[in-house]
């Protein structure tokens, strides 16, 4: 038996989600006595696919196929990679394309769903899972009742961990269905670091003031490596793109490291980002509600703020 | 062309989750019931195109799994606009018992056109309708933020991870919305109010369908340490200390 991962790979390479998923999957077969299967789908080199074998897997099933994101085919795919590797565990990640295709694969092998784990199951008999619910407000703990399970875990809830396996890498030829939906444009971000996927987010908000202001903000993020975001009432201005709304109705994110400039910290933006490691949070008003879930905070105007931050930012990357 | 809103019926979000009875539930006293705010988007964009001059749609209607306490929840949807709704009578136990239940409906009605919100804001399962989907073997279109019928041809705009997508689908489906398929929600006026009550609002008795999964009980996040304040005169104090103390830098 095996926990397969369902991998996902950014212009060639392995994101970030992938090791974390083979971290976790690692984790639970070490407790179940199963082999860890990587499923590849897309184009991506061998050098790339052994990576895997760093992370836990020991097998990597790659599937050449790169046909655009249809929901019907990529969970046909991922069907045939279960019942070939006689696959009891299902696991990825729970982000655009896990909440896409966890659902469509759980309900055609009639397997118990898990969406938004936070944690390795807590028990294996019952099988029970905690998962975030009221949008990072409270866990559940979930259990699950059917012999084959399918997880998506949320970015950042486990360490990465290094374990160098022996790998196999199998190219699988899994049949293709036609696909019903046909994609007639794509717009990707190319170059750009994926906001779901960032280590470090520098997020602004109302206290901005004006879309003309967040050239600090950009400087400020690029020298971090940092991917950009907005709270609600930036996007609605247009000051922002809709895509860089982090919040409740927006993306949902958990990096290590989230910088809230000049945003209060409304209910709905804070519940988008509690599952940051480290939040710091710059407003000039000392009651603002992010500061009660902040660790770092400073009382102050962000265009005073935000020069300071870059000087001693570039100091640091000079000297390190 | 029949659309079908799937609503879920949820604690407004701004309440304050209180565990109870041994963690194994939360307090619902007092706790102000609504329509899952993407569901209440996907059925503002339905009605949005049902207006729209010569639209092939010909009728809206709702869909909540639940018991009779839900029901406000329906009439309120009623009120905005929906020509008529259904209720299975039974808990939500868990997504799946959920999307087998309209799966069935479905089947009986043929809709052309099913919209799911993205997830709800209580268990945030973001399953329903991909599951749907599955059980009645149609395509899904997820985190749509555009739908629009040209022609009396679908086209939506989806986001994936790292970009966005404008695709085209056969019906029947289902479209899985988040922010983005309609700006602000419809709220109702008097005269829906008045005739939401006699709209058709129709009980069905639920399927027999075993859930997958249940919740066992919930567990409420560990409090935040104190907040480190720097002044903001020294704000570089605060990368330092980021790179330092918190090794995030």
């Amino acid at each position: 038996m095996s926990v397969l991962v369902y991998t996902e790979n950014w212009e060639g390479k392995f994101k970030k989600l992938s090791f974390e998923l083979l971290s976790y999957a690692s984790e639970i077969a070490a407790q179940s006595g199963d082999q860890v299967v990587a499923l590849s789908i897309g184009k991506v080199g061998e050098n790339e696919l052994n990576l895997l074998g760093n992370y836990g897997a020991s097998k990597v099933l790659a599937v050449g196929y790169d046909g655009e994101l249809d929901n019907q085919v990529y969970t046909s795919i991922i069907a045939q990679a279960v019942e070939k590797e006689d696959a009891t565990i299902v696991i990825m990640s729970d982000n655009f394309t896990g909440k896409a295709l966890a659902p469509r694969v759980s309900a055609k092998l009639k397997a118990g769903l898990v969406t938004g784990a936070v944690a390795v199951p807590a028990s294996f008999d019952p099988f029970v899972v905690k998962k975030k619910a009221f949008t990072g407000k409270t866990f559940v703990h979930v259990k699950v009742n059917t012999a084959k399970k399918v997880i998506s875990l949320i970015g950042n809830s486990v360490e990465i961990k290094e374990t160098a396996n022996a790998i196999s890498i199998e190219k699988f030829g899994a049949t293709l269905p036609e696909a019903k939906t046909s994609v007639k444009e794509v717009n990707r971000l190319t170059g750009r670091i994926l906001l779901t996927d960032a280590e470090i987010i520098v997020s602004g908000g109302r206290g901005m003031k004006s879309a003309d202001n967040w050239a600090p903000l950009e400087e400020f993020a690029e020298i971090l490596g940092a991917a950009t975001a907005c709270s609600r009432p930036v996007s609605d201005e247009g000051w922002r793109p809709h895509h860089e709304h982090v919040g409740q109705t927006g993306k949902i994110v958990a990096p290590n490291l989230y910088f809230a400039l000049g945003i209060s910290g409304a209910i709905q933006h804070i519940a988008g980002v509690s599952g940051s490691k480290i939040l710091v949070a710059v407003n000039k008003d000392k009651d603002a509600p992010v500061f009660e879930v902040a660790d770092y905070g400073i009382v102050g105007d962000v265009q005073k703020v935000l020069p300071q931050f870059i000087t001693a930012a570039k100091e640091l990357k000079a000297n390190s | 062309m029949k659309i079908l809103v799937c609503i879920s019926n949820v604690p407004d979000t701004t309440t304050k989750i209180k565990l109870v009875n041994n963690n194994s539930g939360y307090d619902k006293t007092g706790v102000q019931w609504i329509i899952n705010p993407w569901d209440e988007l996907a059925l503002t964009r339905a009605l949005l195109l049902k207006e729209e001059q010569g639209s092939p749609i010909t009728e809206i209607s709702v869909i909540n799994v639940g018991t009779k306490d839900t029901e406000p929840t329906l009439r309120k949807a009623l009120a905005v606009g929906a020509d008529d709704a259904i209720r299975v009578d039974a808990e939500a136990k868990d997504a799946y018992y959920v999307a087998a239940q309209i799966a069935e409906v479905v089947k009986n009605n043929g809709y052309d056109i099913v919209l799911c919100g993205i997830e709800s804001s209580d268990y945030n399962g973001s399953a329903v309708g991909g599951m749907l989907s599955e059980l009645l073997d149609v395509p899904s279109v997820s985190s749509v933020s555009g739908l629009f019928i040209e022609d009396g041809k679908v086209k939506l705009n989806r986001e994936i991870d790292g970009g966005t997508q404008v695709l085209a689908t056969e019906t029947p489906f289902v479209a899985i919305v988040q922010k983005g398929i309609a700006l602000d929600p419809r709220i109702p006026a008097m005269r829906g109010i008045m005739m939401a009550r006699k709209k058709p609002l129709v009980v069905l008795p639920p399927a027999d369908i075993e859930a997958l999964t249940e919740y066992i009980d919930y567990e409420m996040p560990q409090a935040k340490s104190a907040c480190k304040m720097i002044d903001e005169d020294n704000a570089g104090d605060m990368i330092r200390l980021l790179h330092e103390e918190a090794k995030a830098i």
